[in-house]
């Protein structure tokens, strides 16, 4: 195979790296950073149109340089559900970089190389490759995280998910060293052959290093103390942004590396089913307590990182396909929600106590149900994607012969209820005393709002496309 | 197993122990008489002035954060600049793509004002 049809099993990769250089070039001497925004648009769409013709054509399948990457339904749903959530992203930034007054050109950039991070970690079969995957989507989100620098906040969060963040990395970088210490490669179909004779202890202490590493990223507990901080103090897009794309790439890497790589490795099922639980309690319990609606997005977040971790401890197919039929139902939804916040934020960021959605109802109906919808979701109402997203779960428990972690599941998705529903109270059954004007939903977030609602309900309605392709993408997972 | 690591228990031991050593003799074999200038951190030039640890200005930083990067180019091409005919086209094409990439980092450094000293 020559280099060029190599490079084509990374086209989205390739498009995307492209187009954020060129925009980083241009934005110094065009002014009207929406410009470069709708470039990082267009080559979105490039990049999903392409990685939907290698999919259906099946020439730029299966595996490249060497065996670095591989190109299988896997790496392509995941890696669509990035660009999707990327270009969400991007059309519910272009007003709201406005407003803040922070409208670069590198914004738009850095989102696109953060893409190119995680289609990286969702193809590659090298753990050195994943990690190079995994530090150029998390630098990206770093920077983004404190794109408002005069904001303390900001700074504050930048500053912390940085720091914590490299710490977390440290630890999978000592684990992967472990592990290639213990099997003698990096590449993850020659560890799982080479672990039955490998030093079982130092594979051990390899794969629990690289769990510690996994878990922060995916912020499961008790790695998740960073979250609520650095969604709160990230400009609201990005939060949008980095609870589903990165976050969702953590999971891909994730299972590919213990379902595919460390299979033989047995010892880490009361790790993954510890972290599981916990992250679910702490998750739902911590945002009860929450004031501000973005902290409050963030602890739920942390929840429904411990739904897809109880998917993941079931560690079959089935459990794979629900883990990822969740995160697709899980990132659409959050974008949303997020979206509806990011608009409502105000200049610096100054109503989103949970208070100031007091009224929303009545001073703009269509902003509130779309929000309802969204929270529903979460939650898992039925006719929206988050009932089947947690049915699978369960489902998929119950199979594996999990039923305490089914029941544990059910009781923390009645919990949830109480904090999602206590904003749709407080939207529809309080009066503000003194409203905050609402502004009028441009025609880029309007898009966005289609867009995922229509989402929710798809998802929630005729689940079985994307869950068949789930499981397929998830047969890699035996 | 465990015995091909001893040699490098050894060098630990001796790594550790050659400072302490070295320290303790020096201050047992050395006349010792301080006095002030003697102290300073330069004996002849001017006396200091404020702690070292001072706050300055960030723009340090990016003119230092630019140099390791094209530092760091540098110990690229010096290898690739040694092996040059054996890696032949192949090795050009590899080294023009990543300099490229290197100059549109410059590029930007420089339209962003990033290199001028306001």
């Amino acid at each position: 195979m020559s280099y060029l049809d190599q490079t084509l099993h990374l086209f989205p990769e390739t498009v995307l790296a492209v187009a954020g250089t060129l925009i980083m070039v241009l934005s110094p001497t065009v002014k009207n950073a929406r410009w470069l925004g709708r470039i990082a648009l267009f080559a979105l769409v490039l990049a999903l149109f392409g990685s939907h013709v290698s999919y259906h054509h099946g020439e730029y399948m299966g595996s490249a340089f060497d065996g670095l990457v591989t190109n299988d339904a896997f790496a392509i749903l995941f890696r669509q559900l990035f660009i999707i959530v990327a270009a969400l992203a991007v059309l519910s930034s272009f007003d709201y970089l406005k407003r803040e007054g922070i409208e670069t050109g590198e914004y738009y950039a850095l989102i696109l190389f953060s893409v190119v991070g995680q289609g990286l970690m969702a193809c590659s079969t090298d753990l050195v490759m994943i990690f190079i995957g995994l530090e150029i989507s998390s630098i990206s989100t770093y920077i983004l995280t404190g794109y408002r620098r005069h904001d303390a906040r900001g700074i504050e969060a930048a500053l912390k998910y940085f720091l914590l963040g490299s710490f977390a990395t440290g630890f999978l970088l000592y684990g992967i060293a472990l592990v290639y210490g213990a099997t003698g490669s990096t590449n993850l179909a020659a560890i799982r052959a080479a672990i039955p004779q490998a030093n079982g202890p130092l594979v051990a202490m390899g794969a629990a290093l690289m769990f510690v590493g996994m878990a922060f990223k995916v912020s499961g507990a008790p790695f998740q103390v960073w979250t609520p901080d650095v969604y709160q103090g990230a400009p609201t897009p990005v939060t949008a942004f980095m609870s589903a794309a990165p976050k969702a790439a953590a999971f891909a890497m994730f299972l590919r590396v213990f379902l595919t790589g460390l299979t033989p490795a047995a010892g880490y099922f009361w790790l993954l089913w510890g972290c599981a639980v916990l992250s679910m309690f702490v998750g739902n319990l911590g945002a009860l307590m929450q004031s501000n609606i973005k902290r409050m997005l963030a602890y739920s977040s942390i929840a429904h990182a411990g739904y897809v971790l109880a998917a993941f401890t079931t560690r079959s197919a089935m459990g794979g396909a629900a883990a990822i039929f969740y995160l697709a139902v899980y990132s659409v939804t959050n974008v949303g929600a997020f979206l509806v916040v990011a608009h409502l934020a105000g200049k610096d960021e100054s109503t989103v106590a949970i208070s100031d959605y007091r009224g929303l109802g009545k001073r703009h109906p269509v902003l509130a149900a779309c929000f309802t919808i969204f929270l529903l979701s979460l939650l898992g109402v039925p006719l929206t994607g988050g009932f089947f997203g947690k049915f699978y779960i369960v489902t998929s428990a119950v199979a594996a012969g999990l039923p305490g972690l089914a029941i544990i599941t059910m009781i923390n998705s009645a919990i949830g209820a109480y904090y999602y529903l206590r904003v749709v109270v407080t939207m529809y059954m309080e009066d503000a005393e003194s409203p905050a004007a609402t502004p009028a939903v441009p025609a880029s977030g309007t898009l966005v709002l289609i867009f995922t609602v229509i989402g929710v309900f798809a998802l929630g309605v005729f689940p079985t496309m994307v869950l068949e392709w789930a499981s397929q993408a998830a047969d890699i997972l035996k | 197993m465990a015995h091909e690591y001893i040699p490098i228990f050894i060098f630990l031991a001796v790594a550790g122990a050659f400072p302490i050593v070295t320290l303790i003799a020096a201050k047992l074999v050395r006349p010792e008489s301080p006095f002030k200038e003697k102290l300073l951190p330069y004996e002849c030039g001017i006396d200091p002035v404020s702690d070292a640890r001072g706050r300055y200005t960030v723009r340090f930083y990016i003119v230092a954060i630019l140099f390791v990067l094209f530092d760091v180019e540098t110990v690229f091409l010096f290898p690739w600049a040694v092996r040059f005919r054996q890696l032949g086209m192949f090795g050009l094409a590899e080294m023009v793509v990543f300099l490229a990439l290197l100059i549109v980092g410059y590029i930007w450094v420089w339209k962003k004002g990033a290199l001028e000293w306001i």
